[in-house]
Order: C-alpha cells, then sequence, then structure tokens
C-alpha cells in the first residue's frame, strides 16, 4: 500500500470535493428557503460562467471587474427567475416544480448555447498551472484557490445567517406560514435565496469554467451537486461542505481502486451508488432536518 | 351546441362506467381512429415517417410514464433506462432469432423485471426523493450500457437491429412501419382509457392521493406500486424495442439517456398527469414543435436576409424545448390535457352556460 499516493488521492478528493460543495450551496440555498430543489443550478452555473466570459471577452473589461458584473447580473437573474416562473407555481406538487426547474435548466442551457456557441473556451484566471508541492504530495493549485473560494462563501453564509436578513430567511426556512403571519415578506425571501444561489453559481462557474473550460460540460455537474446535497442533507450548507469533501474523497480514492476492475470509468458509478445508498439508508442526509416523508 | 347535451349527468352505473360518457367525444375518438387507419394514404410518406411514426411510439411510451407517475403518484426520472433494457434485450432475443412477436414480449417482460428494481426506491421514499433515486438510477443503468460492449454491441457501441417480421410477414415499407407504431399506440390507449374503470386504476389512484389511507381501506400500496412500476415498464420496453425497430433501425445508448428521460416526463407534464388525450399532445409538442420554430427561424431569417450562426441555429431547438416547459407549466400547471377539457367544458353548453361553478 503506498500511503504518499492514497493521501495524494484523498488530498486531491477532499479539493474536489470542496468545489462540489460550491455548487451544491447554490442547491442548498434554495432548498433551505422554500423547498425548492433546484435542478437548474446546472444551467445557471453555465450562464453564470458565460456571463463573466461575456464580459471579459466581449466588453473587454478586467476579469476582478467582470466577475464582480457577472455576480450582479445573476443577482437580477435569480430575483427574475424567482418572480415569473418559481412564485407562480408555489405549493403544487413537487412534480410540477422539479419539471419546471428541469425545463429552466434546459431553456438557459439552450439559450446561453444559442448566444455564444458551443466551442469550449477558457476562463484564464491567471492561476498558474504549475503544481504545488507539500511533501511527496502534489497539489493542483486551482483546486486549492476553488477549496478556498468555496470555505469563504461557506463562512459568508454562516455569517450572512446571523445578519437580519438572514434570520428572516431561516424563519422562512423553518416555517412558510408562520413566517407569513409574522409580517416577514416570504416571496422577497425566497426570490433572495434564487439570487444568492445565481451568485454562487457564478463562483462555481468561475472556477469550474478554469478547470474543465467553458462549455456544457458545465452543466452536468448537477449529478454530483445533487448528491453532495443530499448526502450532506438537503437544507444544510455544513452538510454539503462536509458532503463535498466526503464524496470528494469516496470518489477519487474509490475510482483507484474500482478503475482496474471495471476498465474505467467508476467515478459515475460511485456518485450515483452514493446518492442511491444515501437516499435509502438516511434520507435526510447528514446534517438534513428529520422531517423528510418516508413512505 | 356541438356536444348537443345539457351535461354530465348518470342514471344507472352501467353508464357512469361507460368508456366515453359524452357521445361526441365517442364519435370523435372514432374519427381520430380511421385518420389514423388512413393516415399512409393522406400523408405523404416522408412526414409519416419522420413525424406521424416517432409521435405514435413516443406517446405509447409516455402513456407508461403516465401510468406510474400520473396515475401511481410515483415520480420516475429514470424512464429511458427501462425503455433500454426493453429495447436491447428485444433485439438481442431477435438477433439469436426468436419470431419478432415473442422477442418483443421477451423484451416488455425483462423490462418489467429492471423496472420493478425502481419500485423498491419508490417503497422507500417518495416525491422529491424518489426523483433522485430513479435519477441515480438512470446513470447507473447508462454506465452498465456503455460499459458493456456485450450488451451494447461491440466497440463502436452499436447494434442493428434485424428486420422486423410480424406474423410471418416481413416489415420493410414505411407503410408497414407505421402501422405497427399506431397499432401498438392504439393497443395501449385502449389499456389506458379501460384503466380508470378497473379495479387496478381505482387502487393506483387511491396510492397517489394517499398511501397511508389507501392503506386503511385495505388497498395493499405496495403490491400497487410494484404493480404500476412493472406493467409502466412492459410498456416502455415494447415501446423501446419498437422504437429501435422501426425508426432508428440501429440501437445505441446514448438514444436512452438522461436527457431522453427527462424528454418522457417533460411529455407527461407538459401534457397533463393523468389525461390521455393529453399524453398525445404533450408528444406532439415536445417533439415537434421545437423543430417546426427552429424552421421557422430559419425561413424568417432567409427572408429578412440575416445570416444566423449555424450553431446559434442548432441550439435554438434546444431553447425552445426548455422555454416550451416553462411556459406550459405556467400558464396550465395541469397541462395540455386540462386545456383541452377547458375548453371541452365550455362547449359542451354552449350557450347556455350552465356549468357555472
Amino acid at each position: 500500500m503506498d500511503w504518499v499516493f492514497l493521501s495524494e488521492l484523498a488530498i486531491n478528493g477532499a479539493l474536489t470535493g470542496l468545489l462540489y460543495s460550491l455548487f451544491a450551496i447554490g442547491l442548498v440555498l434554495i432548498y433551505k428557503a422554500s423547498s425548492v430543489p433546484n435542478l437548474a443550478q446546472g444551467g445557471l452555473t453555465m450562464v453564470g460562467a458565460y456571463v463573466v466570459l461575456a464580459l471579459a471577452r466581449d466588453v473587454g473589461l478586467p476579469l476582478w471587474l467582470a466577475i464582480p458584473l457577472a455576480a450582479v447580473v445573476m443577482l437580477g437573474l435569480g430575483f427574475g427567475i424567482e418572480r415569473v416562473a418559481l412564485r407562480r407555481l408555489a405549493g403544487r406538487p413537487v412534480v410540477m416544480i422539479l419539471m419546471l426547474t428541469l425545463g429552466l435548466d434546459i431553456f438557459l442551457r439552450g439559450t446561453t448555447l444559442a448566444i455564444w456557441g458551443g466551442t469550449s473556451r477558457s476562463m484564464e484566471l491567471g492561476v498558474s498551472y504549475d503544481p504545488l508541492f507539500l511533501g511527496d504530495i502534489f497539489i493542483s493549485r486551482i483546486h486549492l484557490v476553488g477549496a478556498g473560494v468555496a470555505l469563504a462563501l461557506f463562512v459568508a453564509f454562516m455569517l450572512f445567517f446571523r445578519t437580519r436578513t438572514g434570520i428572516k430567511l431561516r424563519a422562512i426556512a423553518d416555517d412558510y406560514m408562520a413566517s407569513w403571519s409574522v409580517g416577514i415578506a416570504v416571496e422577497r425571501g425566497v426570490g433572495l435565496s434564487w439570487a444568492l444561489a445565481s451568485v454562487v453559481a457564478v463562483a462555481a462557474g468561475v472556477i469550474w469554467g478554469e478547470i474543465q473550460g467553458v462549455d456544457q460540460a458545465l452543466s452536468l455537474l448537477l449529478l454530483k451537486g445533487l448528491t453532495v446535497a443530499v448526502l450532506g442533507g438537503l437544507d444544510s450548507i455544513l452538510g454539503a461542505v462536509i458532503a463535498g469533501i466526503i464524496l470528494g474523497v469516496v470518489e477519487n480514492v474509490g475510482a483507484d481502486f474500482l478503475d482496474p476492475l471495471v476498465g474505467g470509468g467508476s467515478r459515475e458509478l460511485i456518485v450515483a451508488a452514493v446518492l442511491i445508498l444515501t437516499v435509502m439508508i438516511r434520507p435526510h442526509g447528514l446534517f438534513g432536518r428529520h422531517d423528510i416523508e418516508r413512505v | 351546441m356541438f356536444y348537443r347535451l345539457s351535461g354530465v349527468h348518470h342514471a344507472n352505473y352501467v353508464s357512469d362506467s361507460r368508456i366515453f360518457k359524452v357521445p361526441a367525444d365517442r364519435n370523435l375518438t372514432a374519427f381520430i381512429f380511421l385518420i389514423g387507419l388512413a393516415a399512409p394514404f393522406i400523408i405523404p410518406s416522408l412526414y409519416l415517417n419522420s413525424y406521424m411514426l416517432p409521435w405514435l411510439i413516443w406517446t405509447a411510451a409516455a402513456l407508461g410514464l403516465n401510468l406510474v407517475t400520473g396515475w401511481a403518484g410515483q415520480l420516475h426520472l429514470g424512464y429511458a433506462a427501462v425503455m433500454a433494457v426493453g429495447a436491447y434485450s428485444s433485439i438481442h432475443a431477435a438477433r439469436f432469432g426468436v419470431p419478432w412477436e415473442f422477442a418483443l414480449i421477451i423484451g416488455g417482460l425483462t423490462s418489467s423485471v429492471i423496472g420493478s428494481l425502481f419500485a423498491f426506491a419508490a417503497l422507500r421514499v417518495k416525491g422529491l426523493y424518489l426523483a433522485l433515486t430513479t435519477l441515480a438510477m438512470q446513470f447507473v443503468m447508462d454506465w452498465v450500457l456503455t460499459h458493456s460492449p456485450a450488451i451494447s454491441g461491440g466497440s463502436h457501441a452499436s447494434l442493428q437491429s434485424p428486420t422486423l417480421a410480424l406474423l410471418g410477414q416481413e416489415i420493410t415499407t414505411d407503410t408497414g412501419f407505421y402501422y405497427v407504431a399506431f397499432g401498438w399506440c392504439v393497443l395501449v390507449t385502449i389499456f389506458m382509457l379501460n384503466l380508470k374503470r378497473t379495479g387496478l386504476g381505482r387502487a393506483l389512484v387511491a396510492v397517489r392521493e394517499k398511501d397511508f389511507a389507501a392503506a386503511i381501506l385495505g388497498v395493499n400500496s405496495f403490491y400497487y406500486k410494484i404493480l404500476a412500476f412493472a406493467t409502466s415498464s412492459f410498456i416502455a420496453g415494447v415501446s423501446g424495442a419498437l422504437l429501435v425497430a422501426t425508426f432508428f433501425f440501429l440501437a445505441a445508448p446514448e438514444q436512452f439517456s438522461v436527457a431522453v428521460s427527462i424528454q418522457v416526463l417533460a411529455m407527461v407534464i407538459v401534457g397533463g398527469l393523468g389525461s390521455i388525450i393529453g399524453s398525445y399532445f404533450g408528444v406532439a409538442l415536445i417533439l415537434l414543435v421545437p423543430g417546426i420554430v427552429n424552421g421557422l427561424v430559419v425561413t424568417l431569417s432567409d427572408g429578412l436576409g440575416m445570416q444566423i450562426d449555424v450553431e446559434t441555429l442548432a441550439h435554438i431547438p434546444n431553447a425552445v424545448y426548455g422555454a416550451l416547459i416553462v411556459i406550459i407549466l405556467l400558464i396550465e400547471p395541469l397541462g395540455l390535457g386540462k386545456l383541452y377539457g377547458n375548453i371541452r367544458d365550455y362547449l359542451m353548453v354552449w350557450p347556455f352556460d350552465q356549468f357555472k361553478k
């Protein structure tokens, strides 16, 4: 057993996992506020990355300006999606809301590609590709940066949920009706959660765009993001971070063991297995609320 | 006016359990059936083959999903995987030399067995969590398909379908393929039309509405959930096999990918949960409209002398497809079937609007 190799796999897996968390935080924010499973997060991530690129390449802004501007644009998009689409379906059965977000995902993807084309582009963040050596273990710099962003967002959201607005959001998550009756603007809160998720999507889009190029594949993160969100408990941001690390490690180390056995490509399989096992054994995830209905 | 009724009233149970409670509905159905029969002689073969045929087969498939999602109320995001099981097993059976009639049934039965595995997820969770589990199962099935050359047919991952032959007749013409699809779609439609009149259908609806209330009434919800999944999987399997045998002629894993699962669910939901006529509308809308819109865009841009990027054109159908789902859900969450129902109910007593709620 090569421990150095194994720990290298584990550390890089954990870093990749934190990048999944970055994606999953968007899902969790919306689920927390409105119990809506946001399957459009993949599409939003894609739009986020393309908007950054459009501002940086087509308008010619520097990246440090393009990213916050894109965040502002996406903030508006998030509010808009909630106002136009989600609000009108509030209280409908989950199957319709699920379909609505799937439709949004397809629409966002199709529109983005129709406007900017499907050829993969690079983000060019300016992070060096030289590996970073930690003893004998080598680590990719961009993954480290991404993991840092994920943790920073996590801390930011933890602080945010202590502010007045954040407490309102927590109240909405806790009980829709009760918050309504004490005068909290529930619609605005849910809209805000969509806006925040869209801003998170910009962060995820930028980091993932740097890693694998800005193209359609960004929306394929959905399954991994969903798995992380479910494993962590759909309404816990801390859960999303920890579950991200767990999934990343399990996936990276597991794939190393399984790939020679099944002839490669076992990552998808591991992720799907983790999702199925989580739902079967512990549907509310590691840190989720226990009121998830079982048959 | 068109229906010549003052409303639907029943004086006995026989009339209450008729398939068509309004004579005009029966006449309309018979009329559409006749048009369907005559279609090869009316519609040019290009349209017959590239629009009517997939429409009918996808409708049969969507009706199968409607059984499990609309009637039994179980979310299913792995339907394409079940279709793939049917398609691959019946094509392998046919290549092995089994007559096509039996090969189709073998495909259906294999799908039933595999599809029932999805039901075990439904026994434990429901709603969103069921959707996620079936989605994950779809990914597992995709993975198995693409990673086992024995199933998917060698390094190119494509499997040639042998010539379809039913009742000793080799079917090679467009008209023949159309009638096979038409026959299967009619069969499934008749089954679904009758379903709501049977104990099975009522039990499924009871399970959908509230499973523990159903259990109190003596409806074994576990049993009926498995039955619903098995039946719908059978329909899925045969539809998948027919789709390959009469339309694609070549089975490839991407024909049954996650996107296809989402597409079938979109057809069912846009058409309306639990609505049979709605499934026809939903499939037509999702399958045909994006292509039509793209054609319109091309004609329009040519007419205006504008140059539209090839890549843009390639992605417009996708954007339209997504937008259609969103728009229909916003206009009428119960789908096109409900919209049709509204118009029908309005016309039923028009101009004597006695149906005021």
